[in-house]
């Protein structure tokens, strides 16, 4: 065995394996159980996938989406860094794309892509980790919510995750995100319903049976070991493995991109009949306070190339994905945490903003523009940020009724609150059989409640704890806490004078836990 | 080999227990050229004495390393950090206590023994009382783990308890189990031909070896071939002791018999042999004469006890047993040569003080030898109480016995899970991992035990484990507190890794976590920093605190689910 070189340029292919389940190590809670061998179906049937493209650092979306119905406006706020209006890809003539983004520009053309003005919400915060937080929650600007959206959406869909999981119904990941971690978007209200995989090399050394070298000592050799067994362990490494396997021919994606190096596993996988629902893929470098563009042509420089590449990566994916016969399924959509300033700053760069436009892409998006372009001021001042037209969260919910088929009347407790849907997604058949999903072991009557609702729960004996939460993960009630025969019981939860809104009860059962989201109306 | 698993298959019978071991996936070894093993002798190590040599060190004679732990040896000298780590100055701790309520099934319920007080001396023989005095003191044991002083001493009681290893289930006795317990407590780091002698005439272990059962009539031979084949010679090549050998052994301890009311052995010379007991070659053909008094039990048994330990087997038996609980596994013939070898010789000459040992060991070149850094398999109690320790998991005040127990027993079943029950060993050659070849450590990682251990340090760092309203939990922004610089990720980072990893993740997979983690995407750092200063400054800002909190958490149980993190 020739001695091998120990550190690479990636993160280790063992951390793959565990770190694929980020939550928790779903086999080990995969208890058997008579349930399992029954049919379990999510609460909705739909092979309908979502991919959220996230724009790390605060995407400029002026540049991006440049408002030519404003044009005079905004070259005098933006002198040093505009984009020329006869340059810009034109939308629908009054506003532009970014003459890098010529990929979208086509996908606007077949009209399979939406672009929505100045999507935020009230009272915008500038910082890149509340700001993101909160895109990521769905929360209010001044509340913390400890919950992603999309994993408060995968626990409503699948509510007793992990427990039981995967099954017969669910042989695959939930959702899966290509990075070290999987972010608060998929965080359920005590698990993360998500797994991820921390880099595109180790997705295919996963998918080549690769293992990272370790060094020839007793050290390495134990763990080349441990790293051999990491790899036995994961069930959904096998499913990734052959969902890989079954799609070997793909479309010819841009090199020297990462977001369309994750795009294209992330289409290898859905065309591959992974069921997952939601996959998360992300791309750095949009922070540019300065040197945003190059002085001598604003068409040029690092913002360009960032947004080259979204449109490139975006477009081969949609090829990709018609090529491959699964582009019926999938709807992405972009976010970015933040709009950045509308008065460019001395050193061709801007600070950190508010509202900025969103994409949707795929088939089933209804293209075109929807908003207003935004207004500039004439003399635009340095705090000037542009007010929002549409709340993000109308944007979520919209996916989640039209595109992920969620009732009407679950998105409440889902989003938090009820927000206006937008026409964003063409009409669609969801089909919508219920039924639950892995082993129920808490569960509470009535829900939605407006005072006190009982919980039942199953323990399997020993120290039992059944508390509630708020969604900012607080405790506010502890309604038992002691040892148990096996069994089922009953605690009441009178929520007194708390407020309305949706509240978690949680079951820890020594190694076992499971949480199940509770509506209080008033 | 084929010797080998005719005696486990023998065990197999003759145990009166065993543990079902479910179904696992255990992939072979890697198959591949050995590593070289470490180098270097017992010469007394000379190198600098820096916080990786603190580090490697405190890995292998504690469980789990704590940050202040590292500053204070680092402060002191080599030699004087040994020689704190091998004489211990905490008294023992107070014994186990009842916190637990008889079923009301039970007969004679202890309502003499206050809650919260011991048990240790009530000698109330209700059987319905074992299960829950015997889950006391495991938890105790957990308890004295994790609230070990800066001493190898813990770390030496569970080698003991591997090496004489016992079953609770099979003794069943709370008061023998704890008595037991004790033997090996105060022998721990004194002398093992004492401890030895301890250990053949504890009540526990004449029960456990049916001891009490060896009479002139009807000799039973399981502790006399214990004696030799798992507690004196082993079965290295050297060591020859024959059948007949293990027969005359037997009846050397003919006679001895517990008292169930004073839970104390006695000497009963009705049921002694009173024959001449003849030994083999391997033995120098020592003969024993047959006695008849009522001191012929303890003199017979202390020269059969001088015969075994004249042989030059014993010494090396244990060093090798002592070199796989603190180096490696594997022993070539150059490691024999250098360490065991020269060891065993040290052993005799101190008339097998256990001191010696140690420190000739743990000073050695050889100890510090960068091949052996990193390369021990963590064992469920190292992972589990290691754990609690290195990230200084705070617990409530001892007056808080119930909730402490409680928590003691959550971690005593995340162990057992694992499958390294205390008290409860699987048979008595104690745990696989410290001998079953080729695999040894190996045998602690298979399908099964391997997402148990990433589900243990994932939950510990994201819910914990709630109990009479106390939260046992990692809290990481607490304790990066005492890194050397939590505002710069670098730093952050790699201190971290540097305390918990023996084997270092590369420079790039440290920029991936930083800028994926604590940077949420960013590429400035100034953002962590920012975050972490107003996280110190106001920590009332819950926005902020919360951040800081969900990014250390996140990056902690990354680390902890790296196949590196098993390793010590």
């Amino acid at each position: 065995m020739k001695r091998r070189s120990f550190l690479q340029k990636t993160l280790p292919a063992g951390v793959l394996l565990p770190s694929l389940l980020n939550g928790f190590s779903f086999r080990a809670f995969g208890m058997s159980s008579p349930e399992l061998s029954s049919l379990l179906l999510p609460a909705t049937e739909t092979d309908h996938v979502l991919v959220i493209v996230q724009l790390n650092g605060g995407n400029d979306g002026l540049n991006m989406v440049v408002p030519i119905e404003n044009f005079s406006n905004y070259v005098n706020a933006r002198s040093n860094i505009y984009i020329p209006d006869d340059k810009v890809i034109p939308l629908n003539g009054k506003a532009g794309l970014h003459p890098a983004m010529t990929g979208l520009g086509n996908l606007y053309e077949d009209g399979q892509l939406k672009v929505i003005h100045s999507v935020g919400y009230p009272q915008p915060n500038f910082s890149h980790f509340r700001a993101t937080d909160i895109w990521m929650s769905a929360s209010d600007s001044a509340t913390v919510v400890n919950s992603g959206w999309a994993g408060r959406y995968l626990n409503y869909e699948y509510p007793n995750f992990p427990n039981g999981y995967p099954n017969a119904s669910m042989t695959d990941p939930l959702a899966i995100q290509i990075g070290s971690v999987t972010s608060l978007t998929f965080q359920g209200a005590a698990v993360s319903m998500g797994m991820s995989i921390s880099s595109a090399t180790n997705f295919y050394n996963l998918v080549n049976g690769v293992t990272d070298p370790a060094p020839n000592t007793p050290a390495g050799k134990e763990l080349s070991y441990i790293r051999v067994v990491a790899q036995q362990t994961q069930q959904y490494a096998t499913a990734i493995k052959a969902a890989a396997a079954k799609v070997t021919k793909q479309v010819t994606y841009p090199s020297s991109n990462s977001l369309a190096d994750q795009l294209k596993i992330v289409a290898r996988l859905i065309a591959g009949g992974l069921k997952t629902r939601v996959y998360m893929v992300n791309y750095g470098g949009f922070d540019t306070h300065s040197v945003q563009v190059n002085s001598n042509d604003t068409t040029t420089g690092t913002h360009a190339t960032l947004l080259k590449n979204v449109s490139s990566a975006i477009k081969a994916f949609q090829d990709d994905l018609r090529m491959l016969g699964a582009d019926e399924r999938v709807v992405g959509m972009t976010f970015s945490e933040f709009g950045r300033r509308i008065k460019s700053n001395g050193s061709t760069g801007t600070d950190h903003g508010s509202a900025a436009p969103c994409f949707l892409f795929g088939k089933q998006v209804m293209g075109g523009v929807l908003g207003d372009t935004p207004i500039i001021p004439s003399n635009a001042t340095v705090n000037d940020n542009l007010p929002f037209q549409y709340d993000f969260r109308s944007v979520y919910a919209t996916l989640l009724s039209k595109w992920l088929c969620v009732e009407d009347r679950d998105l409440q407790q889902i989003m938090l609150k009820n927000f206006q849907q937008l026409p964003l997604i063409n009409g669609v058949a969801c089909k919508k059989p219920v039924d639950l999903s892995g082993e129920q072991l808490i569960s509470n009557y009535p829900n939605p409640f407006s005072s006190s609702t009982v919980i039942t729960f199953k323990t399997a004996g020993g120290h039992t704890l059944i508390q509630v939460m708020d969604t900012s993960g607080r405790v506010v009630a502890n309604l038992t806490d002691k040892e148990y025969a096996p069994g089922t019981y009953t605690v009441a939860f009178n929520s007194g004078f708390m407020p309305s809104g949706v509240y978690y009860a949680r079951l820890q059962n020594m190694a076992i836990q499971q949480v199940r989201p509770m509506l209080k109306v008033r | 080999m084929i010797l080998l698993y005719l005696n486990s298959l023998f065990r197999l019978y003759t145990m009166s227990r065993r543990k079902f071991i479910s179904q696992i996936i255990q992939p072979a070894s890697v198959q591949e050229a050995p590593p070289p093993p470490p180098g270097g002798g017992l010469t007394p190590y000379a190198g600098s004495w820096t916080t990786d040599q603190v580090i490697h060190l405190l890995k292998r004679t504690q469980f789990g390393v704590r940050p202040e732990d590292v500053k204070y040896f680092a402060t002191r000298t080599f030699l004087q950090s040994i020689s704190e780590l091998l004489n211990p100055s905490t008294p023992s701790p107070n014994p186990p206590v009842k916190d637990y309520v008889p079923a009301s099934t039970v007969a004679k319920p202890d309502t003499n023994i206050a809650a919260g007080t011991t048990w240790v001396n009530d000698l109330n023989a209700d059987g319905g009382l074992d299960g829950n005095r015997v889950l006391s003191f495991q938890k105790w044991w957990i308890g004295n783990m994790i609230n070990q002083d800066r001493s190898i001493k813990e770390k030496m009681i569970l080698f003991w308890h591997n090496h004489f290893a016992t079953e609770a289930d099979t003794i069943g006795n709370p008061i023998y189990i704890y008595r037991h317990h004790q033997v090996l407590r105060t022998n721990a780091l004194g002398n093992f031909k004492a401890l030895t002698r301890a250990v053949t005439l504890d009540p526990g272990m004449l029960v456990y070896l049916n001891g009490q059962y060896n009479t002139l009539t009807a000799p039973d031979e399981n502790y006399g071939r214990e004696l030799q084949e798992l507690f004196c010679c082993g079965k290295g090549t050297g060591s020859k002791y024959t059948e007949d050998d293990v027969k005359a052994a037997a009846r050397v301890l003919t006679g001895w018999r517990i008292n169930a009311t004073t839970a104390t052995s006695y000497f009963d010379i009705t049921r002694h042999d009173k024959n001449a007991k003849k030994f083999s070659a391997f033995y120098n053909n020592t003969t024993i004469a047959g006695r008849t008094t009522a001191t012929a039990g303890e003199l017979e048994l202390d020269e059969m006890l001088n015969m075994i330990f004249a042989t030059s087997e014993t010494s090396k038996y244990i060093c090798r047993r002592l070199y796989r609980w603190f180096i490696y596994y594997d022993i070539d013939a150059t490691v024999e040569a250098t360490i065991i070898a020269p060891l065993a010789n040290l052993f005799v000459q101190n008339n097998y003080e256990i001191l010696p040992v140690l420190e000739a060991l743990l000073k050695s070149e050889h100890f510090f030898n960068s091949l052996a850094v990193g390369c021990q398999i963590k064992s469920p109690i190292d992972l589990v109480v290691g754990l609690c320790r290195e990230f200084t998991i705070a617990f409530p005040p001892a007056s808080d016995y119930a909730t402490n127990y409680g928590h003691f027993n959550y971690l005593f079943n995340w162990a057992s899970n694992m499958q390294q029950r205390i008290g409860d060993p699987p048979d008595v050659s104690g745990w696989k991992a410290y001998y079953q070849e080729p695999q040894f450590y190996e045998v602690w990682i298979n399908s099964d035990t391997l997402p148990r251990r990433n589900q243990f340090t994932d939950t510990m760092i994201v819910t914990g484990y709630t109990l009479n309203g106390f939260l046992m939990k990692i809290d990481g922004a607490e304790w990066v507190k005492k890194m050397s610089n939590p505002a710069d990720p670098n730093k952050l980072i790699s201190d971290i890794t540097y305390l918990i990893l023996r084997i270092d993740i590369s420079a790039a997979s440290k920029q991936q976590l930083k800028r994926d983690i604590l940077l949420g995407g960013q590429s400035d750092d100034h953002y962590w920093t920012d975050a972490w200063n107003l996280y110190i400054s106001t920590p009332g800002n819950t926005t902020n605190t919360n951040t800081v909190k969900n990014r250390l958490r996140d990056l902690l149980k990354y680390l902890m689910n790296l196949p590196e993190y098993q390793l010590c």
